[in-house]
This record gives C-alpha cells, structure tokens and sequence, in this order.
C-alpha cells in the first residue's frame, strides 16, 4: 500500500517538473490538473478506513482540483484570448534546474524534521516542499497572469499535500478550509485577469506597473 | 563462467533483430496513419540493397570519412554485447563495463560526428554540433539511472545488475519507476526518434542525426543504418531488463521472451511517434534536462 503511494508521490513531483518545463500554457493547466486529482485520491492512501465522509472528500477534491478549476481556466484562456506559449521570465531549462534543486533540498531538509514514526518513511513531506517550491517559481517567473494562477494552484497542492498529515486529527476542517481558500482564491484572480486583459489588451503581469501614478 | 550457447544466440540476436525492430516500428506508424506500410522486413531490403551498390567518396575527405561508418556499426556491435539480454550473463562482462558501455557509445558518436566534419559541408557540421550537445544532456541520465541501479544491486557489472534489478521494484519501485522514464526519453534521444527527431524528415535543417549522414552512400550508408538499429536494440535491452525479470527457466524460454520485449518497445515508439510532433529544437534540451533530473531524482530517493 505504501510503496504504491510513494510511486503516487513521485508521480505528483515528476509533474512539477512538467510545470516548469513546457510551454504551452493549455499543457500546463491540463498537468495541474492531473496533479489536483492525483492528490485528491491521496486521502484514501493515508487513511485506509477513510469511510463515506474520506470517500466523499476524494470525490470533491477531484473534482474541484481536477475538473472545475481547470475548466474555468481553459475558458479564461478561450474567452481573453490569453496566448498559448508560456512566457517565462527565468528560461525553462533554468526552472528546470531550479526545480530539481529544490525537490533535492526538499528531501534533505524533510529528514531533518522532527515527524512522527508513522510519516518519516513518507515521501509526503518532501513531495510536498517540492510542490510548494515549484508553486513559487511559477509565481514569480512566469509573466502571465494565467500562469500565476496555476502557481497559486501548485503552492496549493503543495499546502494540501502537507496537509494530509493532520488528516487524523482534524479532518474536515482542514480540506475545507484550504478548498475555499483555493476556490476564492481562484476567482478573485479571474477577476484580476479580466480586468488586466480590459485595460491593457494583454495578461502581462508587466503591465501593471503602469498603474502606478 | 560463459556457456557458448547463450553467446552465440546473443551475437545471433543482435546481428539478426536490429533491423526488424525498424521495420515494426514502421508497421506501427503505418497501422495508425491507415496504410499498408513497408513490410516488416524492409530494412533487410534495404541494407542488401545498399551493401550491393558502389560508395561515392567526396574528393574533400580523408579517412575519417571512411572510418566513420565503420567504426559506428563496429562499435554498436561490442556495446550490445556487454548487454545481457536473454541469458544471466552478457557475451562479454567484467567489472566496470556499465563505464565501457557508455563510452563505446561515445567512440561510436565521436567518429560519427567527425566523419560529418570531414565532409567540411556546413549542414553536416550543423547536424554534428546538434547531435553533440544533445548527446552531453542524455548521457547524464544514463549514467545516474546506472548508478542508481548499481546502487541498489551493489555490482558494476552490467548482467548482475541488470539480472538482479527487477527484484528491487517491490522496495524501491519508485526509484526505478524514475529511472525507467529517463531511460525511455534517452533512448528516444539516443536513437533520434520523435519527438527528438523525425527519422523520416529530409529538411535538413531540422535534422539531427540524418543530416549528418548526406554524404554518406551505398555500403557505408548501410553500416550506418545498420549500427544504428543495433543501437536501437541496446537501448530497448536495457529498458526491457530493468522491466522484466528472467524466468530462469533456460534459454529457450528466456530468449523468446526478451524478443517479445524489445519488440513491444518498437511498438511503443511507433505509437508514440503516430501520436506526437517533434519538439521544437530549443525545446530538446529542457527534455533531456528533464530526462537527467528524473534519474538523479531516482538516486537522491534511493539515498535518502
């Protein structure tokens, strides 16, 4: 059970790696996607008596991290004409490098953690870190908004990964609180997005510092 | 401590199954374009009919020219025979021979690419320089997946470790979940399959590995079609090896099955190159970039 998990996990990372290195922006929403599922399946990994409320929680994480979110960003891309290749301030190959150092540091920094017996053979953590960092390089070296947007979703992963580990303790209240947090969190970009997209033709994120006076 | 039998299958195999391997991965692509496609043997066809032609020599080159397609169908030949492939142990193995392995690879290109200098025609140079750098971005990947497996078995020697590695998927799947995806990129690279190169492509400005074979004709062309689907096979011995485990059962049954493997693993790169474009040229990199990632992320796993 566990080893299939970890093969899970590594699936996760080795999406992080899709993140940073194509560029076609409908790949990249299509692979978090991906990964928002895969990791809405993980409660049933952690928790094998989950019983109908995990069950349930599955089902909602995929369908929201999975479906819902990724579609209304597809329809983002459709309706404001967002252009189809990523933009990246630091170069692909770079992020790509700073991704693997960062899941290598993630790994490292994991074992020093003072986990409880039953998490520290996990490879939650360090996928986890991994997902957050590779959520941050998005965020900051991707120029359009669109991309930070999925940044936003990856860093959430992320949280959500690490979340997992207080599954036992508070179930319900985690998940959802950080699901509403995503789903806000979503449409005030989309918001965002329009609104840049009206003023200035254009979702780059570069524009904005003409707001200033 | 090497039984004449498998031996000889093995030198059998790999001067015999090379070119079958073109001709089902050509069946494939044909089967999902909706045509007949050249049969499976084609690429007998073909190299008879290149080895009965005469060669054209441009006046220009001098005896790396020549020596290149020798030494890349001579080469490909001794690296598939430090595989083990259907038998415990490989033709020929001793300590350390994963190192040898890679760099009679690394002679083979080496003289590949020289052989394209020599011509002095600006394309074939062109075509060198693309497939070099390449080639230093995919040998990382195969290096770090080979540690990882000589890691796990505690053996340089390529049959051990690759006889012993299937046993480990149960404890460190993960590890060789990674390597095997690296291993398939690089060998995707290696061989100048889709979505690296289109093998069909004659735009010379899009080509990698075809470009640097223009001047080449007749006998020499064909040791270099013929070292390159030996190629192919190595590196579909290597993937099937890390997947599938030997019966024990004696070669008569270990053989076929290694066979069906590599054949299986034309059929998957024919659907992969029915199935997807060629990656932009700039864009090669980052895949091979991620080839070596995911095999060093496989060790750093493995060290954890």
């Amino acid at each position: 059970m566990f080893e299939l998990f970890d093969v899970a996990l590594i699936l996760a990372v080795a999406l992080n790696f899709v993140f940073l290195g194509v560029s076609r922006t409908r790949a990249v929403i299509n692979a978090v996607a991906l990964q928002g599922a895969l990791i809405g399946t993980f409660i049933l990994f952690v928790q094998p008596d989950v019983g109908l409320r995990g069950i349930l929680l599955a089902l909602v994480t995929i369908a929201l991290k999975g479906r819902i979110i990724p579609t209304f960003l597809l329809h983002a891309m459709r309706e404001a004409d967002i252009q189809h290749e990523v933009e990246p301030v630091v170069g692909f190959i770079p992020s790509l490098l700073l991704g693997g150092v960062g899941t290598a540091l993630a790994i490292a920094f994991s074992n020093t953690l003072p986990l409880t017996s039953e998490h520290a053979h996990l490879l939650l953590v360090p996928a986890s870190f991994s997902t957050v960092w590779t959520g941050f390089l998005l965020l900051t070296t991707r120029r359009q908004a669109i991309m930070q947007v999925l940044g936003y979703l990856v860093l959430e992963n992320g949280i959500y990964l690490f979340g997992l580990l207080l599954l036992e303790a508070m179930p319900f209240l985690v998940e959802m609180g950080v699901l509403l947090d995503v789903f806000t969190g979503v449409f005030v970009m989309g918001i965002i997005v329009h609104h840049i997209n009206v003023e200035f033709d254009s979702i780059s994120t570069a524009y904005l510092r003409n707001l200033k006076e | 401590m090497h039984d004449p039998i498998n031996t000889a299958i093995q030198i059998v195999v790999v001067l015999l199954l090379p070119p079958l391997l073109q001709g089902v991965i050509g069946k494939t692509k044909a089967l999902f374009a909706g045509r007949m496609g050249p049969p499976f043997l084609q690429q007998y066809y073909d190299l008879f009919k290149l080895f009965q032609k005469d060669s054209v020599f441009s006046t220009t080159t001098t005896w790396i020219f020549r020596a290149g397609p020798v030494v890349a169908l001579v080469t490909a030949f001794v690296a598939a025979l430090f595989i083990p492939m259907g038998s415990p142990r490989s033709a020929v193995s001793f300590v350390g021979d994963p190192i040898v392995l890679a760099y009679v690879l690394g002679l083979s290109r080496f003289f590949t690419t020289s052989a394209a200098l020599d011509t002095g025609s600006p394309f074939e140079g062109m075509g060198a320089a693309r497939e070099v750098t390449f080639a230093c971005l995919a040998e990382p990947a195969l290096f770090l997946g080979l540690l990882v497996i000589a890691n796990l078995t505690g053996s340089l020697q390529l049959d051990t470790m690759l006889g012993t590695v299937t046993d480990h998927w149960s404890t460190e799947g993960a590890s060789l979940a990674l390597v095997l995806t690296g291993w398939s990129i690089v060998l995707l690279a290696e061989n100048c399959r889709i979505p690296f190169d289109d093998p069909n492509t004659h735009l010379e400005l899009t080509m990698i590995h075809e470009v640097m074979v223009l001047d080449h004709s007749g006998p020499a062309f064909g040791m270099i079609l013929y070292g390159a689907s030996m190629k192919l096979l190595i590196f579909s011995a290597l993937v099937v090896r890390l997947l599938i485990p030997l019966t024990g059962q004696g070669p008569w049954l270990d053989w076929p099955l290694f066979i069906a493997g590599a054949l299986v693993v034309a059929v998957l790169v024919g659907v992969m190159e029915s199935s997807m474009a060629r990656l932009r040229l700039t864009h090669v990199p980052a895949l091979l970039i991620s080839a070596c990632m995911l095999s060093a992320f496989g060790f750093v796993l493995l060290m954890r």
